[in-house]
């Protein structure tokens, strides 16, 4: 486990005071931390998927009744994603953020892995703005994706570069 | 085997206030026959994410029914949905599929599992709390008035005669304009401190 200072209870405590109710998700490696910790919270419900193109329309279909859903899933996912991306977020000015596990990641470039290597051009593709958290310092970055959202009315994606560190979390 | 009008016109009548998140050949009926277009969202531009759409809907307002107008192509191309539906279990789920066995609005192609696919049993295996099947309408409209009072979610499959159409469907900046618009007048019914942007 990489010592990147980010924590999942500190990402939490930035999704409660930017008012999130719901986070829909597949769990994926880089973002495993934050699963337990949404478990362990008390304003936040989790909403599981069986496939990751389900996310984005319950997402819409919570906003619809006020709610503020999140999704978390990870970059391959995303491409499964493609059509709600278009459809249901973009093509009904979703303003929704989008935390993705950013599978391969490395800050050097240079990376074998082609879910890694595409996700960055993809996002340009669907004109969707982002922001990388790579260590605990980026944590600010969010506060900016959620504003972004709420500004163009538009989905915003924020990339997660590292796992979450290792923190005690009573799930339970 | 029941006509689509028929269908749509036995499920108006239990409506009352509920949210409908309609698709595919039913929405043409439902749109002539509703009697509350400020609670309806046509799922135009996202084919088979109805059934996502309002599980969304029924976990963020779950005082208020949600039915959900599917059909079976668009289900087929989301089926997990049967078994995260169920998962959440929301009481006010209503999910009425419409079984015509084709993608009607390309042509006509079949879908797959003509004849093997029981989508009554998928949803029941799911784990939906009560599943039927109709392919008579007057079944279906003797039952429906309690059906619309069980506890969902709820898996309704009816049998309808297949409505081919030719040419596709065009998009167009207006038909673009109807999915945005309609999620916001939901919104409006739903979230009393809604601003719209």
């Amino acid at each position: 486990m990489a010592d990147s200072g980010l924590k999942a209870s500190r990402l939490i405590s930035e999704l409660e005071l930017q008012g999130v109710t719901h986070v829909v998700t597949l769990p994926d490696s880089e973002t495993s931390g934050m699963y337990k910790a949404i478990q362990a919270s008390e304003s936040i419900s989790l909403i599981p998927v069986s496939r990751e193109g389900e996310a984005i329309p319950i997402a819409a279909g919570l906003w619809t009744t006020g709610k503020n859903g999140v999704v978390i899933i990870q970059n391959s996912g995303l491409y499964e994603s493609g059509d709600a991306l278009r459809g249901l977020a973009i093509g009904v000015a979703l303003p929704i953020v989008m935390f993705i596990g950013y599978r391969g990641y490395s800050r050097h470039g240079d990376t074998p892995d082609s879910s890694a290597r595409l996700l960055e051009p993809y996002l340009h593709l669907f004109r969707v703005p982002y922001y990388v958290l790579e260590t605990g310092q980026d944590i600010d970055r969010i506060a900016l994706a959620f504003d972004e959202a709420r500004r163009t009315h538009m989905p915003v994606a924020v990339l997660v570069g590292t796992e979450y560190e290792d923190e005690e979390i009573d799930a339970t | 085997m029941m006509t689509y009008k028929d269908a749509v016109e036995v499920i108006q009548r239990e409506r009352g206030d509920a949210v409908a998140v309609v698709t595919m050949t039913q929405t043409k009926y439902w749109n002539r026959t509703s009697a509350h277009p400020e609670l309806d969202i046509g799922i135009s531009n996202g084919m088979s994410k109805a059934s996502s759409v309002g599980l969304g809907i029924a976990i963020g307002a779950p005082e208020r029914n949600v039915y959900v107008l599917d059909g079976d192509g668009s289900l087929l191309m989301n089926l997990g949905s049967l078994v995260t539906v169920a998962t959440q279990a929301p009481a006010n789920f209503f999910h009425f599929l419409f079984q015509n066995n084709v993608y009607a609005v390309t042509g006509g192609q079949p879908v797959p599992g003509v004849g093997k696919a029981d989508f009554q049993k998928l949803a029941e295996g799911s784990g939906y709390r009560h599943t039927r099947s109709y392919d008579d309408i007057e079944s279906f409209a003797t039952d429906f008035p309690e059906l619309s009072k069980l506890e969902g979610p709820v898996m309704i499959v009816l049998a309808v005669e297949t409505e081919i159409q030719q040419g596709g469907v065009e998009q167009t900046w207006e038909s673009n304009a109807r999915m945005p618009a309609a999620l916001r007048s939901v919104r409006k019914s739903l979230d009393s401190t809604y601003i719209p942007e």
